[in-house]
């Protein structure tokens, strides 16, 4: 698997996408750092574009890898190799380039300005932690529907229309829910559909981190539990981690047993 | 003896007052004994050492010093010292472990119906309540330290209490660990300058019905509920910081029926709430920093003419929050972190208007659970289409001259 | 060598192996013919892994390989579309192929019987067709396998690649190795083939020689005794 893994990262970290988004995060870090010199708001301006910009291109890179290598992957499964070793290894091969794209292209303009051993140096690296985690999820979303669409053009429309609904039209539903439920004792509720969604559940996590405050103005005990303990970040990191390893789980499931 | 004679001569023919010393070999081994012989206008000076002792009453002015590492040890029986008359000062003393009760406000320092009192350099510990003034005018409390141990609201007392006082200084004092750190009830004409107020397990600061006082230069910091302001009039408050005064009920400031007020050169940062105003009329607002607080100001309803003008908002989840859709206060040349206009004559003055209230704080009133959705995408769609066209928010509540940096 | 029993495979409602039984000998040249869509592909990625039949087996050397994968480093394939990873240079994608197998290799010989030189640090994105059928080709020849596989190989080659492509087939032929082709060309096939394999509807309709073949249909011509099959299919 490292052997796949480490021909498909040099094949994409070599790829013209590749440079444009180191490049496009690098620029990013560049601007809102040395331009407003307000760390902590550089950092809730790069929360919002990250949580919604990784999963997209993670998507967009997934789905546009797995049907650009197909024939590759042919090729891989005449090699005495197991399925799982080649999906396995091309995915870890994606999401690593790309988080590699992010972790540097942010982290040299933070290195530059001089983040490390500041006070932002946590929420940073949790962002960063964030942006590579909804990577490797997102990545292995879009390889699922690659896998279980060989018509090119749906699997995309279909990653795209995923992408949709976590980063937006869910949190639609979910607030509208909320507000339609409001008589109802609904913050248990409204926790945990948050975590079912990795969008959400990493911006809990950052905003745990950066926006504390706020989120502790509220009575519910469940909240004061979740928010007002080391909980609410060791469960969504958990979670988190968890909605990295389900994906690649149906990976392995899918590869198994699909035809080529 | 003979060498103590001399020394009692010479200080009496020094001094037009005489100084009682108290320790454990001196003719007087209690503060209460030597108290009580003394006459008006003398010193009593304890020497270092612990002394078991409380109700320790001064009823005659006198000077009541206490050499480095002077400790009075109240057992938790009682108050520790009580002051009934006029010119009495207190220095030096370190007082501990004051009495607790449901029915009695026990103090380390009781003073009742005293005037030109002063009490500097104690060390107040472990008490129920600390200073207990009541009734009593002109006085000074200054450099002290108070603390006590109490966990939870019933069974502690607060820091520094007056009642039913005025023309009092309070300078440069830190309490901490106490219920309210200070406490002011019907006390006018009074000054809070320089002190600490931490770690109080409900208010750093709480005063009622206390008019014509002036708040400057204090730090209140992770208080339970921050600090309370309520039903009083033509205060001032100028450069205090309030900070990370976190939690459900949490302020930074809260000001509840308040008239005629002046708020001015303060920071907030990192508070639940930094401003919660209620029913609060003719404040006004300058040059406040409100900087990464949950709510910048938070209006609850009845607040009329209320003036805001160069305050710097940014990094807080919300800036401002409105329950209803009336305004009658206004906001002038303010800084606002998240605004996003121009400035195309370089004045200094954004061109565009700003509306500093989101419509994802009106929902987060209406319906708190959703506050999970903060900073979501879909959050900032609804809030961009709120600020194009206003329906649930003041359309009126717009800072036409919005401050391009803030110095 | 190959022994295939009951071999089903349907993708969807398509019925495209129905029930089918092969055996494969040892040494010699075996083409696998058949009209569109009959199973030709789909039976050669049965034995490769590649496809996962929903009944039958399959064996290799007595050995079953339904959902084994180290058999595989004695096979050599030739995928129909010659596609790679377009960053990565030809000298990379051969180093990869060879760390995956650890085995010995010819690729020199190769590279210089395509005439590859020039080509070896040229991205593979940036290679024409027939270059990447070469490169393709290269990476299929150049272990010595048992068994070798070729899915369309004269696909995109130049006369002189496909005269090479020839030589290289019948090398490995009396290196008394098993070949086994699909291919569309009836030329190519009539060159080469020692046995054909004719599937149709899922089945093996005809197996053995040319000659065989000619004299069950009556034709003398190869291309007239593969449409007569046909005609007399849809008659």
């Amino acid at each position: 698997m490292l052997k796949i893994m480490k021909y498909s990262f040099f094949d994409l970290i070599r790829s013209r996408w590749s440079f444009v988004y180191f490049g496009f995060y690098f620029l990013l870090g560049m601007t809102l750092l040395f331009l407003n010199n307000d760390v902590s708001k550089a950092i809730i301006t790069m929360m919002n574009i990250i949580v919604v910009l990784t999963p997209l291109i993670g998507t967009i890179f997934g789905v546009m890898y797995y049907y650009n290598s197909k024939e590759f992957t042919e090729l891989l499964m005449a090699q005495p190799l197991k399925r799982s070793t080649i999906f396995l290894g091309q995915y870890f091969g994606l999401a690593l380039s790309l988080a590699g794209s992010l972790v540097l292209g942010l982290g040299i303009p933070f290195a530059i300005y001089g983040v490390v051993g500041s006070a932002a140096l946590l929420s940073f690296a949790l962002l960063l932690a964030v942006g590579a985690l909804l990577t490797f999820i997102f990545v292995a979303l879009a390889y699922n529907i690659g896998l279980a669409n060989d018509n090119k053009i749906k699997g995309f429309g279909i990653a795209i229309l995923m992408w949709l609904f976590l980063a937006v039209v869910y949190d639609g539903i979910f607030l509208i829910s909320l507000f339609v439920f409001d008589d109802y004792p609904i913050d248990k509720f409204s926790l945990i559909a948050s975590t079912l969604n990795p969008i959400d559940l990493s911006r809990i996590l950052i905003i745990l981190e950066l926006d504390i405050s706020v989120l502790l103005g509220y009575t519910g005990a469940v909240f004061q539990q979740f928010f007002g303990t080391s909980l609410g970040m060791i469960a969504s990191f958990g979670l988190l981690f968890t909605w990295v390893a389900l994906p690649i789980g149906l990976i392995v499931r899918q590869a198994k047993r699909k035809d080529f | 003896m003979f060498r103590l004679t001399i020394l009692f001569l010479t200080l009496h023919f020094l001094a037009f007052s005489k100084q009682i010393d108290v320790c454990k070999n001196c003719t007087q081994t209690n503060i209460q004994s030597a108290i009580s012989v003394a006459d008006s206008g003398d010193m009593v000076f304890v020497k270092a050492g612990t002394y078991n002792e409380y109700d320790i009453t001064i009823n005659k002015p006198l000077t009541l010093k206490g050499e480095k590492g002077t400790i009075v040890d109240g057992q938790k029986k009682g108050y520790i010292l009580k002051i009934e008359a006029n010119h009495v000062t207190v220095s030096g003393l370190h007082l501990k472990n004051v009495g607790m009760s449901f029915t009695k406000d026990f103090s380390a320092i009781h003073v009742y119906k005293a005037k030109n009192f002063k009490i500097e350099n104690c060390t107040l510990e472990a008490v129920f309540f600390g200073m207990l003034i009541e009734k009593s005018n002109t006085g000074l409390i200054k450099n002290n330290v108070v603390s006590g141990e109490g966990t939870q609201e019933i069974t502690s007392g607060n820091g520094i209490h007056l009642w039913h006082c005025n023309n009092v200084v309070v300078e440069n004092n830190h309490c901490h660990n106490v219920r309210d750190g200070i406490y002011f009830e019907f006390v006018t004409d009074s000054k809070v300058l320089n002190n600490l107020s931490n770690h109080n397990l409900r208010y750093g600061l709480h005063f009622m019905f206390s008019n014509h006082d002036t708040y400057n230069d204090n730090t209140f910091r992770e208080n339970g509920a921050g600090v309370a302001v309520m039903f009083s009039k033509f205060i001032h408050m100028e450069r205090n910081v309030f900070e990370k005064n976190w939690g459900t009920a949490s302020y930074g400031l809260l000001l509840k029926e308040i008239y005629d007020a002046e708020i001015i050169n303060n920071r907030f940062e990192g508070n639940t709430i930094a401003i919660n105003i209620e029913g609060s009329t003719r404040v006004n607002y300058f040059n406040n920093i409100l900087k990464g607080n949950g709510w910048g100001v938070k209006v609850a309803g009845a607040c009329y003419k209320n003036v805001f003008e160069h305050n710097s908002f940014s990094s807080n989840a919300f800036d401002v929050s409105y329950n209803s859709k009336m305004n009658d206060n206004s906001f002038n040349e303010n800084y606002w972190g998240d605004y996003t206009g121009y400035d195309l004559n370089k004045d200094g003055i954004g061109d565009v208007p700003h509306r500093p209230v989101k419509l994802f704080s009106y929902i987060v009133n209406r319906t708190p659970e959703t506050i999970v959705l903060l900073r979501s995408l879909f959050v900032d769609i609804i809030n961009f289409s709120e600020k194009v066209s206003p329906v649930f928010t003041p359309d009126d509540l717009v800072d036409e001259k919005p401050l391009m940096s803030f110095k | 060598m190959i022994r295939v029993e009951g071999l089903k495979k349907s993708f969807g409602k398509l019925t495209v192996l129905d029930n089918l039984d092969l055996k494969i000998e040892k040494g010699g040249i075996f083409v696998i013919l058949g009209p569109n869509g009959s199973g030709k592909t789909t039976l050669i990625k049965s034995v490769l892994g590649m496809v996962v039949p929903n009944a039958g087996n399959i064996s290799i050397d007595n050995q079953p390989i339904l959902k084994e994968w180290q058999y595989r480093g004695n096979i050599d394939y030739l995928p129909q579309i010659a596609n790679f990873p377009s960053n990565l240079s030809v000298s990379e994608l051969l180093k990869l192929v060879k760390e995956l197998r650890d085995k010995p290799t010819r690729d020199q010989e190769l590279i210089a019987l395509f005439g590859l030189e020039p080509f070896l640090d040229k991205k593979l994105g940036n290679l024409s067709g027939g270059t990447k059928q070469k490169v393709n080709l290269m990476l299929t020849f150049m272990f010595n396998s048992p068994l070798v596989i070729l899915d369309e190989p004269t696909s995109g080659l130049d006369p002189i690649a496909m005269l090479h492509l020839k030589e290289l087939i019948r090398a490995e032929k009396e290196n008394g190795k098993t070949v086994l082709i699909t291919t569309h060309i009836m030329s190519f096939v009539e060159e080469i083939a020692d046995e054909i394999v004719f599937l149709l509807d899922g089945k093996i309709y005809f197996k053995g020689s040319i000659q065989e073949l000619q004299q069950m249909t009556g034709q003398v011509d190869f291309e007239h005794a593969i449409a007569a099959i046909l005609r007399r299919e849809h008659a």
